[in-house]
């Protein structure tokens, strides 16, 4: 008689996903899944709206990170007024990467200190009561502090460059609706200690080398837990060098060999294909030139590290080093590496906006540029969970007639897959039982990915997990919610 | 005596009203001074483990779970709260309204331009709720006691709003605290 396990991760509550996982008549898991159960039809809703609109619609898909759409979807529709990359005026362009690399960094300070620092500090087993940013607070005042502070940082900045904090208005096609005074960037350079930008890069700085020393402590745990070979796929520089706002794609294999290089993401169809599973809403994208078995890839800070070439910026690039020695220089598949991974991007953009802020051109006077419509535009980001697709075309009327959209998640949604496999495999096959361990493992598998449909609910506490055993009639065997 | 009880829930929702109460910056960690964060009743719904004082709504409803949810929620809640443009009226989910559901899965699944055409099927599995016809605001579905309005709310009229419900203050909630967008 077989029998299946549902864990459902925030679903019963939040509706947004879950894991079923199958097992035969002796207890070995014969299938696991992870579903997306949202379905929201946006490609459908969106046609007839002017296309100018896209950027403030979008964004209201997820509220996590709003600026990702709301760019990627600018981009897009920069080309179709016919200012496409390379064309925006230095203020505009300026402003947008501000505006992006304050959202990195308060997303992913907010993924390092409020989700993931309660399972380094306070250990995976402890009370779910005190496992989260204020159990991290009694334990360690300080840190919880400036990760409170990084991420309103990060806000900040997104308030002074899109208008608001979540789902603001500052990019427009072919620009932006607004410069940085001198004052606001006077209060991010000089602003009274703790909150200016010489502090952000010092608590950046110091939240790697936390990660550093865990790791020291818990090697096995950290480099044999879901470490599994796969492709890796990013937009870089046109040079190689690592860049969140704009850049070729490229993607290489679990060796580091090259399988797509300086690809226009203009011609991204050429490329990226996407299969339905039955089972999900959420669709399993793959590379073209390798089919839709081997050509799933992973995105995100782990894959960011392994495709590009250099950071370029100079503590960061420091932090690369070692990060890359440590697999001698080959990608690094090991799932929980995406949180060193992470804080370095943390501290690279935290350089990035320091950069930025000592730039003239942020006080330009010259906002939006508009050259020759036309009717279809791409518009690519790396968002912090990675690489972000928006794909749109428009009619005469200048309405939308098409919308494609690859969310970073998405192109996540074959490897977290095979790490929640890798956890039925490893912790659950031929142990029918259900312990409390193993759902702290399922929940660790599917955090490394930081997918967006459960990152906000466990800020303020630990992932819902509910796992049911079910025989072939539909009887319940045993239930353990938490 | 024991400290008032939250319980907050996502339904069709973007997480934004959530990221916005996380807004509250420094001020979270002064907050479990004043609350419990119920981690049962987002874990399941059949099983809340105590009552809850004040429950925090984002997002409408579009499936089938969703209603449950906020059923469920309305039963273990002393005072309910829509926070958000989605819960209060549906927001951008909503705008699917006019058009049938069958033309939103055809649009997303079987005109797909990455899709090739031998692959295209509409999801459709026991372990995936069923999608309601229209996206419905949530006191069309059960009763609601406050509506916090913006998209999302800004975080000082979150924190104005639990803080003073909570405390058993009257919500007073100020002219400039107030946007709808
Ligand atoms: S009201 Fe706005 S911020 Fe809140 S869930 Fe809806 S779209 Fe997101």
């Amino acid at each position: 008689m077989g029998r299946k396990i549902t864990i459902e991760p925030v679903t019963r509550v939040e509706g947004h996903g879950k894991v079923t996982i199958r097992l035969d008549d002796a207890g070995k898991v014969t299938q696991s899944r992870f579903h997306v159960v949202e379905f929201r039809g946006f490609e459908r809703f969106v046609q007839g709206r002017p296309y100018w609109e896209a950027p403030v619609l979008v964004q209201r898909l997820c509220g996590i990170c709003p600026v990702s759409h709301h760019l990627a979807a600018a981009k897009a529709m920069d080309v179709i007024v016919g200012a496409g990359p390379g064309k925006l005026t230095a203020t505009a362009e300026k402003m947008r990467r501000l505006m992006h690399y304050g959202q990195m960094l308060q997303s992913h300070a907010l993924h390092f200190f409020y989700l993931s620092s309660p399972d380094f500090l306070l250990g995976m087993d402890a009370d779910p009561a005190v496992r989260n940013i204020i159990g991290v607070a009694a334990l360690n005042k300080d840190l919880a502090v400036q990760g409170v502070l990084l991420r309103k940082f990060g806000q900040e900045i997104i308030l002074a460059t899109a208008g608001k904090k979540i789902h603001g208005t500052g990019a427009v096609p072919g620009g932006i609706n607004k410069n940085l005074s001198p004052e606001e960037r006077d209060r991010f350079l000089k602003g009274a200690a703790p909150l200016n930008i010489d502090q952000m890069i010092e608590w950046s700085r110091a939240a790697v080398e936390l990660f550093k020393d865990y790791h020291r402590k818990n090697k096995d745990m950290v480099d044999g837990f879901a470490e599994f070979p796969s492709n890796h796929l990013s937009l870089v520089r046109k040079d190689g060098a690592l860049d969140f706002y704009h850049g070729v794609l490229r993607a290489v294999d679990a060796e580091g060999r090259k399988v797509l290089d300086d690809v226009d993401y203009q011609n991204y169809l050429e490329v990226i294909g996407e299969e339905t599973r039955s089972w999900s809403y959420m669709k399993f994208p793959y590379l073209r030139s390798l089919g839709k078995t081997d050509g799933w890839y992973r995105v995100g800070p782990l894959a960011r590290l392994n495709t590009c070439d250099y950071i370029p910026s100079p503590l960061a690039q420091k932090e690369f080093e070692v990060y890359k020695a440590y697999t001698d220089g080959k990608p690094n598949n090991m799932s929980l590496h995406t949180h060193w991974a992470r804080l370095i991007e943390l501290l690279h953009s935290a350089e990035v906006i320091k950069e930025l802020l000592l730039d003239k051109d942020l006080q330009g006077a010259k906002l939006v540029k508009k050259g020759k419509k036309v009717a279809e535009g791409v518009g690519l980001i790396e968002a912090p969970r990675g690489t972000l697709f928006h794909h749109y075309r428009i009619n005469d009327d200048d309405q939308i007639t098409m919308a494609n959209l690859i969310v970073s998640t998405t192109n996540n949604n074959e490897p977290m897959n095979r790490a929640v496999h890798w956890v039925a495999m490893n912790a659950l096959s031929e142990k029918p039982e259900i312990t409390e361990g193993m759902l702290n493992r399922v929940e660790v598998a599917i955090r490394a990915y930081d997918p967006c449909l459960s990152c906000a609910t466990h800020a303020v506490g630990r992932m819902p997990l509910e796992v049911t055993l079910v025989d072939a009639r539909g009887n319940v065997l045993q239930r353990k919610v938490r | 005596m024991s400290k008032p009880v939250i319980a907050t829930a996502s339904l069709a929702g973007c997480f934004g009203c959530h990221m916005s109460l996380l807004d509250i910056d420094e001020r979270i960690l002064g907050l479990i001074d004043l609350v419990e964060f119920n981690k049962s009743p987002i874990d399941d719904i059949k099983t809340f483990t105590k009552p809850v004082d004040v429950g925090l709504i984002e997002g409408g409803c579009c499936n089938s779970e969703n209603v449950e949810v906020l059923r469920s929620f309305r039963k273990n809640c002393k005072v309910l709260v829509s926070v958000g443009e989605c819960a209060i009226m549906g927001g951008l989910p909503a705008m699917r309204n006019g058009i049938p559901i069958r033309e939103c899965l055809e649009e997303a699944y079987l005109n797909s331009p990455t899709v090739d055409p031998e692959d295209r099927l509409i999801p459709n599995d026991e372990d995936l709720p069923i999608i309601l016809d229209k996206v419905y605001p949530c006191h069309e579905v059960v009763k609601i006691d406050h509506f916090l309005p913006g998209c999302p709310p800004s975080a000082d009229l979150i924190w104005e709003a639990v803080t003073a419900l909570v405390e058993g203050r009257p919500l007073q909630l100020t002219y400039d605290l107030i946007k709808f967008d």
